[in-house]
Order: structure tokens, then C-alpha cells, then sequence
């Protein structure tokens, strides 16, 4: 495909033989064969990819405005906020567009679990992604300290603390971290600089992850493989150019809601707050998209313990392919899969609105259980299903499960009567 | 259409616990909620209660709480009390504030100018402690963004004093108000009737002043209010159009393939 690419300018075809870019380019987004039956739970690689470089623009003008000191750095937020021209729409949109990063990538997750789109052989596009996961949270989180409010301040505090729960050399890494005794200035400036790089990092990852996924090309609803440039895919251009930009500027709607309407209603009142080191607020909640993860820390009464639990809790995802032994991918085809992958987000939904409540009580030994359940969905549920599981007869092709029933009783007697 | 709902749901669901929670942690009255001009995706402040809450913060609250985000020059801006540049003028001049050093090195003090921070009611936090009692009055700036509840919150917090239930005890510089949390606050009651003169007549109920202070204290919050809900209008208009022509687009590419 992409050889046969000849530019239609004498200068295209000057550069072009110099170093094949277009080439690259055109063979990945222009006649690049796609699953013609990707449905738009499919739309959300391409909304995340809008998500990133929406953020990294935003983010760098703010950069710009921004003064990363923990005497000033309250201030100068408020400064983009009312004096910069059109300040506030950037900072806005930055901060809710993280929310939204994270509702998409999400949903991207759970869209990769349902159709089983980790497994062979696409377990390190799985792989990559688990680390772009892994890069946003920290960027997130780094980001969320940069405004110097109360969440800011306490919510750093909070996590850097952590690494003291490790042995030996805990407080020294710790202090380490912080570039003194207390989270300050020090942490706030090299906080700043992690959170400008981190986003260049993921955008690598993120070229990986979309390279990687070109090879095999797209897993599909059904789950099954399908022959590039058969008639069971269409060019990418415009098929799914289109059908990509008709769901972001949907998406994109409830972006505007958000950042036009309600700005303030992902965040906390308390970040409004300047940052102060001797008031601890009354709750520290992280932002919501962190809240499962909180949950599964704070269910162990161990600190050390805990850490653990958070950070298996994402690290178990990299094992996903070997964990899950079934050989079917969808979930529509494997009816007992089905029913858990469902008990599984749920489990998830519900974790993190443990991970919003007061750690004790009911709420705790609700979160023991939760936290038990995630882990044994990863290494009891997953590797035994593939054994005990009777799956349903997979189609031969993407034509099959879009025969109307009469073409389908048609074709299951003229095979009946064959065999 | 499902995905959209189905995405939707599950995230108000997630978000309607949070909020469960943070109501159940403060154990305070629910706040009135009065009708705020500035409400809803067309809203829009009342220019006259904003300058006349500008007057209640300048007389009553002021004594005690500082405003340092805000500049004089704020107040003639679009979207804010809309003062004419004359009057913000004679308003900030009507306060104090050091001089750059002279030639000789003495720091002496000017008038304000529109450029100048508002000024603050003490030199610095020990001195707001020392003179409330060791409570310090925060910083008003952005206090409507900074508390759950926002305007409404402060509004009926303005108006909440009643007198204590008998079994209450109340230590010397605390005072009874059914909307703080745990129904005690450092800050006594500041608006009885009568407490300002409007200059433009409006009869000073405790009522009024409590709006037209929160009102102004929105503002001063947000000011950029009523052009984010201009802008956001024609933007998601622009977007519902532009997503059924490409509703439409996405369905003549697809039509010839089953």
C-alpha cells in the first residue's frame, strides 16, 4: 500500500525520495484497512490522541504564564486566570481535559477488555498502553500539585509520603524526593518540570502504540481476524476519518459542557485554597479519576502493604494477556466472560466510590472485598474461565454476523445438508 | 447513541457519590438559594447590586478581610461593576498605599491608583490574628469558588446568625450561625439593617446587602463569568451543528458498505 504512494508535486516527490514521510503518513491514516465493523467504542484512540496534543498546546501557553514557586505559584494561576487574554479558557480547558483524558482512556480500557483486543497478537500494543496509563497518572497527578491549593499541597504530601513506607532507605528517598524535610518550593519546581516532560514521553509512547497496532491492524466487535484489503475491511480514509470526527466533536460538546458551564465541577472547592502547611484539610480526596486506586491503598491497615496493593493494582494489567487463557477474544463470544468483564467494571465503579468516603466501618471491609475481588477477577477468574468456559461458534467472517436470520437459516441449511 | 449515554451515566453515577459524600461530611444546614442573575448558560451579573456590593465589601467587610487578587482597575472592566474610569479613580483613591522610595530613600504614602491591588485591611497575618482574636478573616478574592456551596453558601451564611439554643455554649469571640459547620463562627454578625446607605437609594435590608455582597463576591471570583457563558454558547452551537453535518457525511460514506 504505502509503496505505491507517489506524491503529485514535483516537490512531494523531491522530499518524498529523500526521506518517505508522506509515505509513512499516507500509509497510516489514508488507505490503512480497517475492520469494516468497528463499532464507536473504536472512536476513543483517536479522541485521546486529541486529548494529548490538546493538552500539551494549552499546557505549554500556560507554561508560559506560570511561575512554579510556592510563594508565587497560587498567585500566577489566578494571574492566567484574569489577566492573561483568555487565561481562564486555557486553564479550563487544561484542567477539565485532564478529566476527560482520563474518561477516555477509560472507556478505551474497558473497550480493549470487553473484545479482548490485548490478546495475541496484540500484547504489546496492550503493553505500550499500560505504560502511557501509567505516564498520565503521573503527569496527572504532578499536574494537579502545580496550582499550590490546599489538594495540591496535601494531596503531595500524601503521595510522596508514601515512598517512606520503604524499608531501610524510605525516608531518605523520601527527603530526597522532596529536596528537603517538608514538601515546598524544591518539590513544586521539579514537580513542574517532570509534568512538561512527561506529556513528550507519552506522545513517544503514544507513536509506539499506533505503530505496534499497524502491524496486525485493529481487533473488530467479533474478535476474529480478518484479511487486509479483503472485503471485510474498508480504507481508513474516510470510512473511518469521518466516523472518528463525528464522535470527537460529540465528544467535544460534552468537553464545552464542562469547561464553559460547570469548570469548577471536577475540581475540589478546597484547591481554591492557597496552600497551607500548618491547616491539614478535613478530607484529602485525590481527583476522581484516581479514586479506585485510593481505595485499594487505604483497604491494607499496612502502609508498606498498601503501596504494594496501588501499584500491583496497575502493574497486573501488563500480564493481562498470559492471565486471560482463552483463545476466543470478544466477549460476545464467550458468555461467562461476559457476565464477569460487566462484574468487573462494576467492581471498579464501585471501588472508587469507596475510594471517596471515609476509610472505616462498613466502607472499609466493603473496600477489602472490592480490592480482593479486582485481584482475583486478574488471577483466578481470568486463567480459569479459559478452561471451564464453553464459548460460542466464532463467524468465519464480518459478512456472517450481519446476515439478516432468514440469510443466516438459509446458509446453516445449505451447510447442514453439505455435512 | 448509546455509548454517549451509557458514558454519561455511569459518569454522573460516579459523580452524584462524590457529592453524597461531601454533603454528609459537613452535618450544616442546607443553604437558601436565592435567584442568581449569573445562573444558568446565559447568565448575567446585575450590574447595579455588583456596584453596590462593591459599597457593602468597601464599608462593612473590608474593615476586616483583604481582597489582594482584585486591582481598582477591575472595577471598570467589561463583565464587572462596570464603574466609569472617573469613578473607580476617586474609589481608589480614597485609599493609602506605600510610595516607591524617594530620592532620599523614605517611603512615604500616595493615593491609589487604578493599577494598584486592593488594599488590605493589615499589614500582614499576624496583625489580622492579634486584632480578630487570633482568628484570621480570609482573603475574600476568590472565597465563592473556595467554598462547597459557592454564592448560596455565603449568602445564607451573611444572614444565619440566630440566637443559640439555650444547651449551647458559646466561648468568648465565637458566635452561633445555623449555616457554618458545627453551627460556630469566629465572625459576629455584620448586617443589620441599615448597615450601608445606598447611593443609589435601594432600601439596605440585611437581605439586600447579603445579595448584592455575594453578588459582587461572585464576580470577583469569576470574572470572566458572562463572557465564558457568551463564548460556550456559540461554541456548542457551532459543535451541534457541525456534528449533524457530519452525522450525515459519516452516513453517505457508509451507505455502500454492509
Amino acid at each position: 500500500m504505502s509503496e505505491n504512494y507517489a506524491p503529485k508535486s514535483a516537490v512531494g516527490r523531491w522530499f518524498n525520495d529523500r526521506l518517505p514521510l508522506l509515505n509513512l503518513i499516507y500509509g497510516h491514516l489514508l488507505p490503512y484497512p480497517t475492520p469494516k465493523n468497528l463499532n464507536y467504542w473504536w472512536t476513543f484512540g483517536g479522541i485521546l490522541t486529541f486529548c494529548l496534543v490538546t493538552q500539551i498546546i494549552t499546557g505549554l501557553v500556560l507554561a508560559m504564564h506560570y511561575v512554579a514557586d510556592a510563594d508565587l505559584a497560587f498567585a500566577s494561576v489566578e494571574h492566567i486566570m484574569r489577566d492573561v487574554n483568555y487565561g481562564w479558557l486555557l486553564r479550563y480547558i487544561h484542567a477539565n481535559g485532564a478529566s476527560l483524558f482520563f474518561m477516555a482512556v477509560y472507556i478505551h480500557m474497558a473497550r480493549s477488555l470487553f473484545y479482548g483486543s490485548y490478546k495475541e497478537p496484540r500484547e504489546l500494543i496492550w503493553i505500550i498502553g499500560v505504560f502511557i496509563f501509567l505516564l498520565m497518572i503521573a503527569t496527572a497527578f504532578m499536574g494537579y500539585v502545580l496550582p499550590w491549593g490546599q489538594m495540591s499541597f496535601w494531596g503531595a504530601t500524601v503521595i510522596t509520603n508514601l515512598f517512606s513506607a520503604i524499608p531501610l532507605v524510605g525516608e531518605s528517598v523520601t527527603n530526597w524526593l522532596w529536596g528537603g524535610y517538608a514538601v515546598g518550593s524544591p518539590l513544586l519546581t521539579r514537580f513542574f518540570t517532570l509534568h512538561y516532560l512527561m506529556p513528550f514521553l507519552i506522545f513517544a509512547l503514544v507513536i509506539l502504540h499506533v505503530w505496534a497496532l499497524h502491524v496486525p491492524g485493529n481487533n473488530n466487535p467479533e474478535g476474529i481476524n480478518v484479511v487486509q484489503g479483503s472485503q471485510d475491511t474498508v480504507p481508513f480514509h474516510p470510512h473511518y476519518v469521518v466516523k472518528d470526527m463525528f464522535a470527537l466533536v460529540v465528544f467535544l460538546v460534552v468537553f464545552a459542557g464542562f469547561v464553559f458551564f460547570v469548570p469548577n465541577l471536577l475540581g475540589h472547592t478546597d484547591n481554591y485554597i492557597e496552600a497551607n502547611p500548618l491547616q491539614t484539610p478535613e478530607h484529602i480526596v485525590p481527583e476522581w479519576y484516581f479514586l479506585p486506586f485510593y481505595a485499594i491503598l487505604r483497604s491494607v491497615p499496612d502502609k508498606l502493604g498498601g503501596v504494594i496493593l496501588m501499584v500491583s493494582a496497575i502493574a497486573i494489567l501488563a500480564f493481562l494477556p498470559w492471565l486471560d487463557t482463552s483463545k476466543v477474544r470478544s466477549a460476545k463470544y464467550r458468555p461467562l466472560y461476559r457476565q464477569f468483564v460487566w462484574l468487573f467494571f462494576a467492581n471498579v465503579i464501585l471501588l472508587g466510590y469507596l475510594g471517596a468516603q471515609t476509610a472505616d466501618g462498613l466502607f472499609l471491609i466493603i473496600g477489602r472485598i472490592a480490592t480482593a475481588y479486582y485481584f482475583a477477577h486478574f488471577i483466578i477468574i481470568l486463567p480459569l474461565l479459559g478452561y471451564i468456559e464453553k464459548t460460542k461458534p466464532l463467524p468465519k467472517s464480518l459478512s456472517e454476523p450481519v446476515l439478516s436470520p432468514e440469510e443466516r437459516q438459509m446458509k446453516a441449511a445449505a451447510s447442514g445438508a453439505s455435512a | 447513541m448509546k455509548f454517549i449515554i451509557n458514558l454519561f451515566a455511569s459518569f454522573l453515577l460516579l459523580l452524584s457519590f462524590s457529592f453524597t459524600q461531601l454533603h454528609a461530611a459537613g452535618e450544616m444546614k442546607e443553604p437558601m438559594h436565592p435567584d442568581w442573575s449569573f445562573e444558568g448558560p446565559l447568565g448575567k451579573f446585575e450590574r447595579a447590586s455588583l456596584q453596590r456590593g462593591y459599597q457593602v465589601y468597601t464599608e462593612v467587610c473590608s474593615g476586616c478581610h483583604s481582597m489582594n487578587l482584585l486591582s481598582y482597575r477591575n472595577l471598570i472592566e467589561e463583565g464587572g461593576p462596570e464603574f466609569s474610569e472617573s469613578q473607580a479613580k476617586a474609589m481608589a483613591a480614597a485609599f493609602e498605599v506605600k510610595a516607591a522610595p524617594n530620592a532620599d530613600g523614605e517611603v512615604e504614602m500616595r493615593p491609589a491608583i487604578l493599577s494598584d491591588k486592593f488594599v488590605s485591611p493589615y499589614e500582614n497575618e499576624q496583625q489580622g490574628r492579634a486584632a480578630n482574636g487570633g482568628a484570621y478573616p480570609p482573603d475574600l478574592s476568590v472565597m465563592v469558588k473556595a467554598r462547597h456551596g459557592g454564592a448560596d453558601y455565603l449568602y445564607s451564611l451573611l444572614l444565619g446568625y440566630v440566637d443559640a439554643p439555650s444547651d449551647i455554649k458559646l466561648d468568648d469571640g465565637v458566635y452561633y450561625n445555623e449555616y457554618a459547620k458545627g453551627q460556630k463562627i469566629a465572625m459576629p454578625q455584620v448586617l443589620y439593617e441599615d448597615a450601608v446607605v445606598y447611593t443609589d437609594g435601594t432600601a439596605a435590608t440585611p437581605e439586600q446587602m447579603a445579595r448584592d455582597v455575594t453578588m459582587f463576591l461572585t464576580w470577583a471570583a469569576e470574572p470572566k463569568l458572562e463572557a465564558r457563558k457568551r463564548i460556550g454558547f456559540k461554541v456548542i452551537s457551532y459543535l451541534l451543528i457541525l456534528s449533524v453535518l457530519l452525522y450525515f457525511t459519516n452516513r453517505q460514506i457508509w451507505k455502500d458498505t454492509h
